[in-house]
């Protein structure tokens, strides 16, 4: 208590020192660390027994073998003891010398003293000397035309190189507005490239759908990348479009690029009650009745609209290509 | 002598002849490392490290960088004749039919999500004990740059494969890129080869993957831990340690076999989640196509602070002369996580500035000691922890019986109400917790034992804390704020006028302690008991 | 009553007399709300069957969907869907709507199979519409094939219902349910009829070929063990983050404060 330090010249919060060693069990007792040695001995050998599951599994265990475990269900039983006993053999080493470390090497604090970093001032002071007489001795500071061409020389080796980056990948042009989409091209059924009829989709109904490729084309994903096309059909008196846009669709069904004009995620959630397609990345939300129009999250833009038509046979096909570039923004975009 | 020691005795006089290795081999084995849990945490990280080069190296014996189109023939039934990409062709291959392989695809991807979550406590421990602060400040920007290229490497990583998630996050990520002004197309038509997805990215993202990132991690990880060894590991405060020296346990034989065990308990550890815990089934997700897309697509935690951000942006996008400008994808995704990292970086600095204080440290600091650095790092982590959480909106929603709509909102405004909210509640609560020190080491320790005095008044016996307990809650030093003269002796003004008077402001903000008990005012207690 | 004094101080009769109180109070309820429902046998004569269909239907749907189910504000029009609307709906619970939340869940349905059958034949006897399907008659174990049906899933099911058939979110608390545990005939007749939230899936868009292929493949995945360890509900990367944050890290820490505590 403070009581016996009344009057006494004394700082009672100070440092009082590292505190005096504990010694453990096994420091004192013989029979006590004998029987730690053994604990560490039975780990090290639950690991050698993992390192044996393992190589069982590996050898002789059979590829389609599924057993049920709690929580997994029923899983493969080679991959999960392969699993296991590389995982006991790595980790009763580590428990193993952890445990040797702990109860049986020494565990003295010891101290060990910080030196300051910085230099001494007669070090510091010959290092300046040193490369300011360096420097002097080059002569760069008066050498100004050995400056001035070295600067040059040095800045287009460094530049230079980077043009043999212009070959990474070919310049965008007018690509991001262009899909393949044409007045006249056939919408077919993606899988199945079948054409479809306007009777083929019900009301409610929705099709995947891309278009049609000459004869002998191969699809490119690339080409899957801007041509994705969602058709859907509602009731004719639900749209609420203008005149330009309802001649666009055909008998209720109605055709958006599925490339999300957010950041490109495909769009074919189509909630048939409310008549909203939701995009799952970021869940923007757009109105079908109203020409996809965004009413909920981060896109800034609705869903660029596909114009229809019959061709003479009565299949769907586009009327015009998309009249803006269809998926996310970017610099050159100009249209709103 | 034994055998044995002679053997080593022989090699160890070739190795010193050539290269005069004992003379700092000696000071190395008894090099001191203090002991504490929480210095551990930098280790799980360096352990994860050498797993996911171990396992990564294994995988690229079988993976094929390839995007050209193949058709399965493997012996994953519902896959069977579908066209895919050779490379997630060969990731199934490594799943089913090399013994070992899902295991190593799992381990690797585990041991990638435990590097990051080690990366992330590791820098809340070294930003909340103020680790950071000179001589250290270097290291902090390794570290920020470590955090930075391993959240890069991750995704470039998962998404090798080329499933139909990992595709997704591709498309976005190109989205990005093409977001930015002026130079956009360009940079995502160079580094996609062409319109997305083209046929090259994923070779060129593999040779980043396994041959870029990984050198550049050796090395700052490398620089890390030389600086490390070099500037001697900071310690906790406590009796008998000072700014002075390092207390702790030598490297041999103590902290080789801790630490090394350490390794071997990690790598156990990763393994035993690769075994019993599914990671990236690829094989649900099937190929990637642009025309496709899953329910609840999320990329790894990690990102999910961007694609939080993502969703909760407002749909800003300006479109004036000829040009568009995507404010809703440059603000979630490049400019605020610019401003996270940035600032991020900066702190050591700029906490320097507020302090005033230029000094070495090497004693840690308790959290509660420094009430503006802590509350500072809690309101930087509500913000994040709202952005992931907001990441994963339509997972909780179909789990906790809520909607997309509630969350996003609740998550806009979140974001920009509970940060601050957070810094006054956590430094309220810093400042309380000095309080209870003060309490602590002026009247001691309540032990719950009743006494009635004779007079008939109760008293609770309060037990005196131990010196060295008085020690650890007494050693910290409390920065007076600053105070920064505007003119000097001879009337000339402060050349860096307004900055000065800010810096004194703030100084006085983030200096708000509650004052720790001197030995006066333990005399001036005297006899009290309670 | 002496058995009660003895051990009424006994440290479990508090929790058993609980127990017992609860069981009593369950039991009864059970007993007390138990309703007998005219049994209704499956009969060759169609006009009975849709007689009692329409019997039923007055007494348990027309208070939303109109005494001649001609729909209004609070349910749709029924006139058109069909038996397999009917057979989908009442054979999974959804209908009738417990209460007028957004989502129409699955629940254990409150009408037999006879009586749905009822229903179906009613609703089908208003207008044309799609019929109603059998387990029996879909061969997609014969006929599909599991890997197209995958492709089809993942074309124009997945953005609903997660890749792996798991359920996801839709806007304003709706859902698309999970498909693992479905029916064959529940699978289809969802697919033809675009029950509540979900489109339809006209037969010349997706093939009845092509239909019985995704059944195959919901299946397939249905009884697919996981096959790298526990799935955490087949979710993605979410569960898989959630669980490096907790068991991970949460492990390793709790090694490392082991590892640096001192030995006794």
């Amino acid at each position: 208590m403070s009581s016996e330090n009344h009057g006494k010249d004394i700082a009672p919060l100070s440092d009082p020192g590292l505190p005096a060693h504990q010694h453990r069990r096994t420091d004192t007792d013989p029979k006590a660390a004998k029987k730690a040695e053994r604990q560490i001995g039975i780990l090290f050998t639950i690991s050698a027994l993992g390192a044996l599951l393992f190589i069982y599994s590996y050898t002789f265990m059979a590829e389609n073998l599924f057993i049920f475990m709690p929580i997994m269900g029923s899983t493969n039983a080679k991959q999960l003891f392969l699993g296991l006993g590389m995982a006991i053999s790595l980790f009763f080493i580590g428990m193993g010398a952890v445990q040797w470390a702990k109860t049986l090497m020494p565990d003295h604090e010891v101290i060990a003293h910080r030196h300051e970093f910085r230099s001494d001032e007669s070090d510091r002071e010959d290092f300046v000397k040193t490369v300011k007489e360096g420097a002097a001795a080059a002569g760069l500071g008066r050498r100004s035309i050995i400056k001035r061409t070295l600067g040059l020389a040095l800045g287009l080796a460094g530049i230079s190189p980077l043009l043999l980056l212009r070959d990474l990948g070919p310049l965008p042009k007018e690509d991001f507005a262009k899909t393949s989409w044409k007045a006249g091209t056939r919408l077919v059924t993606d899988p199945g490239n079948r054409p479809i009829k306007p009777s083929d989709l019900e009301v409610g109904g929705v099709a995947q759908v891309l278009p049609e490729l000459p004869n002998g084309v191969v699809r490119q994903l690339s080409d899957v990348g801007k041509d994705a096309v969602l058709l859907i059909r509602i009731r004719p008196e639900e749209f609420q479009l203008d005149a330009e846009r309802l001649s666009w669709t055909h008998e209720g069904i109605i055709a958006f690029s599925k490339i999300c004009s957010h950041m490109g995620c495909a769009v074919a959630l189509f909630e048939q009650q409310t008549k909203h397609l939701l995009c799952p990345c970021h869940q923007s939300t757009f109105d079908v009745t109203r020409a996809a129009k965004v009413i909920f999250g981060p896109a800034a833009r609705p869903l660029p609209q596909l114009a229809l038509a019959l061709d003479a046979e009565g299949y769907l096909i586009a009327k015009q290509p998309f009249n803006e570039p269809v998926g996310p923004s970017y610099w050159e975009r100009d249209s709103a | 002598m034994t055998a044995t020691e002679r053997a080593a005795g022989t090699v160890a006089n070739y190795v010193d002849e050539r290269t005069g290795a004992a003379k700092w081999l000696k000071k190395t084995v008894t090099k001191v490392f203090p002991d504490h849990w929480s210095f551990m945490l930098g280790e799980v990280a360096l352990y994860s490290f050498i797993i996911l080069l171990l396992s990564g190296t294994f995988l690229t014996f079988w993976f094929d960088p390839s995007l050209k189109e193949v058709e399965y023939e493997g012996k994953y039934g519902p896959l069977s004749g579908l066209k895919m990409s050779a490379a997630y062709a060969s990731a199934l291959h490594i799943s089913f039919d090399i013994r070992g392989g899902l295991l190593m695809r799992q381990i690797h991807h585990w041991a990638a999500l435990l590097f990051m979550v080690a990366i992330v406590v590791h820098l809340l421990r070294v930003f909340f004990t103020g680790a950071f602060r000179k001589p250290r400040e270097f290291n902090w920007l390794i570290g920020i740059g470590l955090l930075t290229l391993g959240i890069v490497e991750g995704l470039l990583g998962y998404s090798l494969p080329d499933d139909l998630l990992s595709g997704t996050g591709m498309r976005i990520t190109e989205t990005m890129i093409q977001s930015i002004p002026v130079a956009g197309s360009y940079l995502a038509y160079f580094i996609f080869g062409g319109p997305f997805p083209g046929e090259i990215f994923i070779s060129r993202i593999y040779t980043m993957h396994i041959l870029l990132l990984p050198g550049i991690f050796l090395a700052l990880i490398t620089v890390h831990l030389m600086l490390v060894w070099y500037q001697k590991h900071t310690q906790y405060p406590g009796p008998g340690r000072t700014e002075k020296n390092v207390v702790g346990y030598p490297l041999m034989p103590v902290y080789m076999a801790k630490a090394g065990g350490f390794f071997f308990i990690v790598f156990g550890f990763t393994a035993f989640l690769g075994a019993v815990a599914s990671i990236n089934p690829i094989w649900l997700y099937g190929p990637y196509t642009p025309g496709q897309i899953s329910a609840g697509s999320q990329p790894d935690w990690y990102m999910g602070f961007i694609d939080g951000l993502v969703r909760m942006a407002p749909p800003l996008e300006t479109h004036a002369f000829g040009h568009t400008i995507p404010w809703n994808i440059l603000i979630p995704g490049l400019i605020i996580p610019g401003i996270m990292f940035t600032g991020m970086a900066l702190y050591p600095f700029i906490e320097s500035w507020m302090t005033g204080d230029k000094r070495e440290h090497h004693l840690l600091d308790r959290p509660r000691n420094m009430p503006n650095r802590t509350a500072v790092g809690v309101m930087s982590l509500t913000f994040v922890i709202i952005t992931v959480l907001n990441g994963g909106n339509d997972i909780i929603a179909t789990h906790f019986g809520l909607t997309i709509n509630q969350i996003m909102w609740a998550s806009r405004i979140g974001v920009i109400i509970m940060p601050p909210l957070a810094f006054v509640i956590t430094k309220r609560i810093c400042l309380s917790l000095q309080r209870a020190d003060r309490e602590l080491v002026l009247h001691g320790k309540e032990t719950g034992r009743l006494v009635m005095l004779p007079h008939g008044e109760f008293i609770e016996i309060h037990e005196e804390l131990t010196p060295e307990k008085k020690w650890t809650l007494t050693q910290h030093e409390q920065l007076a704020p600053l105070a920064i003269a505007t003119e000097d002796k001879s009337g000339v003004r402060n050349p860096k006028g307004i900055r000065a008077k800010l810096q004194e402001r703030v100084s006085k903000a983030s200096q708000e302690q509650i004052e720790k008990p001197t030995s006066n005012d333990i005399l001036e207690l005297g006899d009290g008991h309670h | 009553m002496k058995f009660i004094s003895k051990y009424r101080r006994n440290r479990f009769f508090g929790p058993a007399l609980l127990a017992a109180a609860l069981f009593v109070l369950g039991t009864s309820y059970s007993v007390a709300s138990a309703t007998t429902f005219k049994q209704v046998t499956p009969t060759d004569d169609k006009t009975t069957l849709i007689a009692e269909g329409k019997d039923i239907f007055a007494r348990g749907c027309s208070s939303c969907h109109g005494l001649n189910a001609e729909g209004g504000a609070i349910a749709p029009s029924l006139i058109g869907v069909g038996a397999a609307s009917v057979d989908f709906q009442v054979g999974t619970g959804r209908m009738p709507m417990a209460d007028m939340s957004v989502q129409a869940m699955r629940k254990t349905p409150v009408y037999n199979e006879a009586e749905t059958a009822a229903l179906a034949a009613y609703v089908a006897s208003l207008a044309p519409g799609p019929a109603a399907i059998k387990n029996e008659d879909l061969a997609w174990e014969r006929s599909g094939d599991a890997a197209q049906g995958g492709e089809l899933f993942r074309t124009n099911c997945a953005m609903c219902h997660n890749f792996a058939g798991q359920g996801g979110a839709l806007t304003q608390g709706k859902y698309a349910p999970t498909v693992m545990g479905a029916q064959p005939k529940e699978i289809y007749e969802a697919m033809i009829t675009g029950p509540q939230s979900m489109p339809v899936f006209s037969d010349k868009i997706i093939t009845p070929a092509e239909k019985l292929s995704i059944i195959k493949w919901i299946k397939a995945a249905q009884a697919e063990p996981n096959l790298g360890g526990a799935s955490m509900g087949r979710t993605g990367p979410v569960t898989e983050g959630l669980l490096s944050w907790t068991l991970g890290i949460g492990g390793l820490i709790g090694v490392a404060v082991w590892l640096t505590a001192k030995a006794r």
